[in-house]
């Protein structure tokens, strides 16, 4: 039984069977129930609130945004990618939160030359061999935090690393990330199941390994069950816990709490960034939905103002997909991690960062900036994409 | 391979086997009894965890959370005894089977209506470190907790059955239902009664993991299946059946999963070894049930002689 | 409408076949001969996979991997139905929910052909002939006649000696095992036909959506293809049919266009489908057993009684 939620978020009339040219009809799927689905929703509502801010629109058109819901299902957040562009015809797909999901509904837009621009989950395969050129990520390449991690291991002189991740392509491309940067010994690599909640098992494993650091890629409920029972079993005193920045942001600090105290983790963007979109995007997050926002959130904010851009700068004429191709792939506007620029496989290339859970002015738990990891960071694989 | 580890993994096996073996203590009776393949179980371990997430929100302990969700899902599953689920008695299976399947889903969009997708139910600030047991062997302290419950009610049930006069009533209408009606059995209050503990048994599980895992809709069906093995191994309507092939369930999907992946890993690569040691942990529970159902067609311990 | 939302609703009706021709398959071992399996839906995987995996190594004759798929899933359902058989009742039940729930695991843990992502396929089975099946209207015909001679096949099975073993082992298995009728080969047999006919139906559902994923096999699946059948009418030539016309049709009904005045009624009722469905299913099973095409014969049955 699939069914979706559909919010239908239109600003002008609704005509039955309405020419595309006078709106801009955008298809929104994502994970927005279950344990992570707190991912999927900060997306959603960053997504939601930059079309709000810009007075309904994208790009000078009327705006209308279809909300459907995968349900942390790979065959669902494929019917739906179906569904919204054959039936409602959409003129441009985002949303994914999970690589899984990603991957088995992009081939969908793809084979119907509608983009699809990805707040979130940037698998390799697209990066480097399987690059698309109706692709465009507006978050970062799957391995990128990871590297950043993998090197701040380095840094810190760790000798062993004990790994885990889930076992799928945003698991595995996390683990090869680190490894890519992280030069000591890998103490065990270990794969979890998808969506698994108990780890008594892995952590047992941890505890007879006495690791020097253990680094997890656990993001959503995943993360939040770990980490609970990590500090549950008595690890934390024992081995210091590396993530990549969406395992510990607002959605994971909420329910663990205090325990997330002193946690490092890397990333390309943190609450505290100085630059106008940044400062404008958290107040007015803050102020719609009384919670700070995630990286996530800054994702789905930026891809919103990605959108607006291409639209903006295509004059209009959003049926001829080469033209919002060449406008997307121009990016200019103001991103809240800074400057944004693409490389030639339509990810990014930006700076990652080392961030630390600290208390904040008011006390609250958020991520601070404590120092730069990479400057300028592409991705490994845009050698094998064959897009110029 | 220390001891510690082995220790370890030996208790979380035991820990996930006692709280199968509270949903499969009611499903056997239920099952033993009334004859009646029972597929909405799982969806009363859910209500089980809702309601005591709701409850301890309310109350702000734990504890009394925990304990008032008993009474209600037992309440709950009373109801739905005494209005649906007695008319499949005399039904076929296939007719059980499909209502049972009408009740997940309905169970599922009220519990969604009501509650939303889903609830959190967090663990008692006491329990959430580690106790020593051992020099080096630090144990999550909920866990042990779950584990000193499960063996309560285990004994608990026990003594109830063996030893108690319903206990007698219980037995008797599992191993021969139409000679307990003969001898003047009040088998329909008997049925309710029964249903209602085996509600309860189910809501102190789904209460008591809630805080490990996540309280979602559809966190029935999962766990569901496993209960089902746990009672065609151990013997259909038998507690004893019902608390052996749970441990052995337990014991089994931990070692598949915490070691077979370190053994395929000598052989494999990481990611096929990851996947492997669940996947054959899950293929052994169902072969284990397979070779018994071969050996013993009606499991380990069966009611009925 | 424009011409590809007309398209739109042909592959959906491409989609309502396969069910159909899914659901017949079970109404086969379960409508007529009476095993309640709630496995099936490891044969259509079967199928599905076979298939899927035959296209993934570059084998894109239809020919070739519709046969193969049938040939998975009816030695698939051989080696099940052959254990399983041997047990009755609960156990029977118990026991094929646990041999697909095995099938699902070891499908999920196939990384090779996707796991949990699934497999995506590049383009749809080719049949020759000049025929594309890449074209809706095409495929749409090809399902068509398929479809056509599985149900006319099931026809002239029920209506055979074999079929009036299976139901006199389904009424009354002491008395057909007495009258001296090998009760386990005809059953066992039964189960092959059924699981074959359901890898097809899986074969033809990968190839309409160019893509499969361990959710196939999926043991809720598994449950919607029994709720088709008792919906549309066990043990009913078109039940299979109906109940998986029905079903598919009421979901898009319901899930693509929203009715005002309900919305009013039910705030978001469009995301709780799933309710409706189960309170139909409970109805049908304690108030109409037969299903639609069981009210639909009485009726004409009574008609046919009433006075001129």
């Amino acid at each position: 039984m699939k069914f979706r939620s559909a919010v239908v978020f239109a600003a002008c009339a609704l005509a039955f069977g309405a020419d595309a040219a006078d709106k801009v009809k955008v298809g929104f799927i994502s994970t927005l129930s279950g344990p992570s689905g707190a991912i999927g929703v900060d997306i959603r509502d960053a997504f939601v609130l930059a079309v709000k801010m810009n007075g309904n629109q994208l790009g000078g058109l009327p705006a209308e945004v279809l909300i459907g819901d995968d349900q942390f299902k790979p065959d669902v957040g494929r019917q739906l990618a179906d569904k919204y562009i054959k039936l409602d015809k959409v003129n441009f797909l985002t949303g994914i939160v999970f690589s899984n999901i990603m991957l088995a509904s992009v081939p969908v837009a793809f084979e119907n030359k509608v983009l699809y621009v990805s707040p979130n989950a940037a698998p390799s395969p697209l990066a480097g061999k399987d690059c698309n050129p109706y692709l465009f990520v507006a978050s970062w390449p799957n391995d990128a935090y990871h590297e950043a991690a993998g090197q701040h291991a380095t840094n810190r002189g760790f000798k062993s690393t004990y790994l885990i991740a889930p076992n799928y392509q945003a698991g595995k491309d996390s683990l090869a990330g680190f490894k890519r940067y992280y030069k000591g010994t890998v103490a065990a690599e270990v794969y979890t199941q998808l969506g698994q909640l108990d780890y008594s098992a892995e952590l047992a494993q941890v505890r007879a390994a006495k690791p020097d650091a253990l680094y997890i890629f656990l993001p959503g409920g995943m993360g939040i069950n770990f980490i609970k029972q990590f500090v549950a079993a008595g690890l934390s005193k024992d081995v210091p816990l590396i993530v990549p920045g969406f395992g510990d942001d607002q959605d994971i600090i909420r329910p663990v709490g205090d325990a997330m105290l002193g946690l490092f983790d890397s990333a390309h963007w943190a609450i505290d960034f100085d630059n106008a979109a940044n400062r404008k995007f958290v107040a007015a997050f803050e102020r719609e939905y009384q919670r700070l926002p995630t990286v996530f959130a800054a994702q789905g904010y930026d891809t919103a103002l990605l959108i607006d851009a291409a639209v903006r700068d295509s004059k209009g004429k959003i049926e001829d997909v080469e033209t919002v191709r060449k406008a997307m792939r121009a990016a200019r506007f103001e991103s809240v991690r800074g400057a944004f620029k693409f490389n030639r496989n339509q990810m990014p290339i930006q700076n990652y960062y080392l961030r630390v859970v600290a208390k904040d002015g008011q006390g609250r738990l958020v991520n601070k900036t404590i120092g730069t990891i990479f400057r300028d960071h592409g991705d490994a694989y845009v050698q094998d994409c064959k897009m110029k | 391979m220390s001891w510690i580890l082995i220790l370890e993994q030996a208790l979380n096996g035991l820990q996930f086997g006692l709280m199968l073996f509270l949903l499969a203590a009611g499903l056997t009776l239920v099952f033993g009894i009334m004859d009646m393949i029972n597929l909405a179980h799982g969806s009363l371990y859910m209500l089980g965890a809702f309601l005591a997430s709701t409850f301890v929100a309310l109350t702000g302990s734990f504890t009394a959370g925990v304990l008032l969700a008993l009474p209600a899902t037992a309440i709950l599953g009373m109801i739905l005894e005494t209005t649906i689920l007695r008319t499949l008695y005399e039904r076929d299976h296939l007719s059980q089977v499909l209502a049972t399947f009408a009740l997940i889903l309905i169970l599922n969009e009220a519990v969604r209506l009501v509650w939303g997708s889903d609830a959190a139910l967090p663990m008692p600030a006491a329990l959430s470190g580690p106790v020593e047991l051992l020099p080096g062997l630090r144990y999550p302290a909920y866990r042990l907790v779950i584990i000193v419950v499960g063996l309560a009610v285990a004994l608990l049930l026990y003594f109830l059955v063996a030893k108690t006069r319903i206990g007698m009533l219980v037995r008797a209408g599992a191993s021969n239902r139409e000679m307990a009606l003969a001898m003047g059995v009040n088998i329909r209050w008997l049925f309710t009664a029964v249903f209602g503990a085996g509600a309860a048994l189910c809501a102190l599980a789904g209460a008591m993991l809630a805080p490990l895992f996540a309280v979602q809709v559809g966190m029935g069906e999962n766990i569901l299946i496993l209960a089902f093995v746990v009672i065609v191994i151990g013997g259909i309507g038998s507690i004893r059946g019902a608390l052996v092939g749970a441990l052995v369930v337990g014991v089994v999907d931990t070692i598949g999963r915490a070691f077979l992946p370190i053994l395929f890993g000598h052989f494999f690569q990481p990611r096929v070894a990851s996947a492997a040691g669940p996947a054959i942990a899950s293929v052994s529970i169902y072969l284990l049930m397979a070779v018994v159902l071969y050996f013993k067609p009606k499991g380990l311990f069966p009611a009925r002689g | 409408m424009q011409a590809t939302d007309q398209l739109f609703y042909v592959s959906f009706a491409s989609r309502v076949m396969i069910y159909a021709l899914a659901a017949t398959s079970l109404n086969l071992v379960l409508g007529y001969g009476g095993m309640v399996s709630f496995g099936h839906a490891a044969f259509v995987g079967a199928g599905a996979y076979a298939a899927s995996i035959l296209m993934a190594e570059g084998v894109t004759s239809a020919w070739i991997a519709w046969p193969a798929a049938v040939a998975a899933a009816a030695l698939l359902a051989w080696g099940i139905g052959a254990i399983s058989l041997r047990t009755r009742g609960v156990y029977f039940i118990m026991i094929t929910l646990a041999f697909a729930q095995m099938m699902f695991y070891l499908v999920n843990s196939m990384k090779a052909y996707g796991g949990d992502e699934g497999l995506s396929l590049p383009r749809r089975a080719e049949i020759g002939f000049g025929l594309d099946l890449g074209s809706e209207v095409v495929f749409y015909y090809a399902v068509l006649c398929i479809l056509a001679s599985m149900v006319f096949l099931l026809y002239r099975l029920i209506n055979s000696r074999f079929g009036r073993v299976i139901v006199a082992i389904r009424e009354n298995e002491a008395r057909a095992e007495a009258i001296g009728l090998p009760v386990f080969r005809y059953q066992l047999a039964c189960f092959v036909i059924a699981g074959a006919a359901g890898g097809l139906a899986g074969a033809l559902l990968a190839s309409h959506g160019k893509y499969v994923n361990p959710g196939v096999l999926h043991w809720a699946q598994s449950g919607t293809l029994m709720i088709m059948v008792i919906l549309g009418g066990v043990g009913r030539l078109w039940g299979g049919v109906i109940g998986a016309a029905v079903l598919l049709c009421l979901e898009h009904l319901i899930a693509d266009y929203p009715l005002g005045w309900l919305e009013r009624l039910a705030p978001n009722y469009q995301q709780h489908g799933n309710l409706g469905v189960g309170l139909v299913l409970l109805a049908i099973v304690l108030f109409a057993p037969q299903g639609i095409a069981g009210l639909l014969s009485r009726r004409k049955a009574e008609a046919k009684r009433a006075p001129a």
